[in-house]
């Protein structure tokens, strides 16, 4: 089966196209990782046809989508996930999958920069299975244990060596995997914080 | 030859509206809205209406298309709100129309929201005058614009220097404990009120200010020195007076500044849009002095006053109809897009 696989949860934009099979697991076929930032939603979709074209694929190729839920900056991570609904709203089926799930392989902590020197961390065990998070705390309030891979930044905060990984095509595919065969359900993006609002205080008066 | 099928996404504040536009008629016009969420916070909080917008996409694309009685693959093109607007609200309505922009392979129009506010006046009342003059008026936007041609030239005569129309409603609302959005509620308790009974400033009125522009910032304080000033004596707040007084001083400058451009640009149409055109006294204060000054007055239905997907089908029409290149792979949001960027 061809997957289209897109994340938006970090800074990097992912945006691949993969061969999956169960006896074979993943193939990718092309991919792009562009650090674009704040500018997912100018990229995202010219980058989807640039992979879509390297691969010699059109649309109705795909098998199924593949889009990263987060956790991430809110803003951006929407713009990855409203994408790849909308997409799927035309070629179908969708499915979600934790972004940190598509960081790095086998037995490891993974932690993202969830902004406000916070980070977005899950531990995972041999078998590459998610035993705990995701989670969004203070480096140094994070569970994780070595080896930790993602964001190098948080090297010293975590007080452990991190070796950069980033969310990849086969580690979206591969995270996947498993819900291929089962009917695609809503995609609910991992916020994992509430907005930031606060009802206004009594009104404050004007002139004295 | 049918004209091409618009599908029309709008999600620049609040509402996640998506409409679809065939020609000048409207089919249909579906819309979502966060406003019950927000309500409690006296304004829109953008974290939570980008993620109403999100949640709401998909299902309300398939209300319009089912009260239209059409299919995704009938859609031949496709419109979005680029700007202006809370960035990232807008951001979800311009990537999901990006998206299905490339799964139908059809071209996508990236579309300026100020512009969509006037094109909805066709749907009702068939194609514009140009060049009219267009007063829009919301809880976001203020201004009063020469429309010389709707698919490529609107240029900005106005607008407000403080706050939005629209937002003075709010403040005054609050101050008067009537719920948030203020408009409705001041419209209506206006309604038993006499505008006469208080004197509220005309803001920008004076011989050496700015012709076209607007402010609304002193008046709302006004209101509300006069508010605490009747509290502190122990007085009660006669809310019925203060909000027809209030709504008298919006509207008489409102409709005496968009007269004003008409007169002075030789123009003889008039439309006004914006949610604050939905506002009852407005509207009957516009067309009498429209009336008296020989100027035809056009202003859509309540319900497309306010934002909704169908206002960005139709201006997406329009710049079919007129041959418009379709915007670039690379289309953003530009939460301050300048009115005179019709489509981008
Ligand atoms: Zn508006």
């Amino acid at each position: 089966m061809l997957v289209l696989a897109l994340d938006t949860a970090t800074p990097t934009l992912v945006a691949g196209v993969a061969r999956w099979s169960a006896d074979l697991g993943v193939q990718v076929l092309a991919e792009r990782a562009l650090p674009s930032g704040n500018r997912h939603a100018e990229l995202l979709t010219p980058t989807i046809r640039e992979v879509l074209a390297e691969a010699g694929l059109r649309m109705p190729d795909l098998g199924a989508l593949v889009v990263g839920l987060g956790p991430g900056p809110f803003t951006g991570l929407r713009v990855g996930i409203v994408t790849a609904a909308a997409l799927g709203d035309v070629v179908g089926p969708v499915h979600g999958v934790c972004s940190l799930d598509a960081i790095g392989d086998g037995a490891r902590s993974v932690v993202t920069d969830a902004r406000r020197k916070e980070v977005h961390w899950a531990v995972y065990d041999a078998d590459g299975q998610r035993v705990a998070g995701p989670g969004v705390d203070r480096p140094e309030d994070a569970p994780v244990t070595e080896p930790v891979v993602g964001d190098v930044r948080f090297t010293e905060r975590l007080g452990r060596p991190v070796t950069a990984a980033e969310v990849t095509t086969a580690g979206l595919v591969r995270a996947a995997a498993p819900l291929f065969d089962r009917p695609a359900v809503p995609l609910e993006p991992l916020y994992l914080r509430r907005p930031d609002a606060v009802p206004p205080a009594a009104r404050k008066a004007v002139s004295r | 030859m049918t004209a091409p099928l618009v599908l029309g996404f709008e999600t620049s504040c609040d509402e996640t509206g998506i409409g679809l536009v065939r020609g000048q008629t409207l089919l249909s016009d579906a819309l979502a809205t966060s406003m019950a969420e927000h309500e409690r916070f006296g304004g829109v909080v953008p974290e939570i209406a980008s993620r109403a917008h999100l949640e709401a996409m998909v299902p309300t694309v398939h209300k319009a298309l089912s009260d239209a009685g059409v299919g995704l693959g009938d859609v031949d093109a496709i419109a979005v709100t680029a700007g202006p607007g809370l960035t990232g609200a807008l951001l979800v309505g311009v990537a999901a129309a990006k998206a299905y922009a490339l799964a139908l392979d059809v071209p996508l129009y990236g579309v300026n929201h100020l512009a969509a506010h006037v094109a909805v006046d066709e749907l009702e009342h068939g194609r514009l005058a140009e060049p009219s003059i267009a007063m829009l008026v919301s809880g976001g936007h203020s201004s009063l614009l020469l429309v010389p041609d709707l698919a490529q030239d609107v240029q900005e005569l106005g607008r407000t220097i403080d706050d939005a129309a629209g937002e003075a409603f709010d403040k005054v609302a609050r101050v008067l404990g009537l719920p948030f959005p203020g408009g409705p509620h001041i419209d209506r308790a206006a309604t038993e009120g006499d505008p006469g009974s208080i004197t509220f400033p005309r803001g920008l009125t004076g011989p050496r200010d700015a012709v076209y522009d607007f402010s609304f910032s002193g008046l709302k304080t006004a209101v509300a020195r006069w508010v605490e000033a009747r509290e502190r004596a122990g007085e009660p707040v006669p809310v019925a007076d203060v909000s027809a007084a209030f709504q008298e001083a919006v509207v008489d400058v409102l409709t005496a500044k968009a007269v004003r451009a008409c007169r002075d640009s030789g123009v003889d149409h008039l439309v006004i849009g914006g949610g604050v055109a939905a506002n009852s006294r407005l509207r009957a204060l516009a067309q009498e002095r429209c009336d008296a000054a020989g100027i035809v007055l056009r202003v859509p239905s309540r319900r497309l006053c306010t934002d909704n997907g169908a206002m960005v089908a139709a201006l997406g029409s329009r710049l079919v109809e007129a041959g418009v290149a379709p915007s670039g792979a690379d289309l953003g949001a530009d939460s301050s897009l300048p009115i005179e960027v019709v489509s981008r």
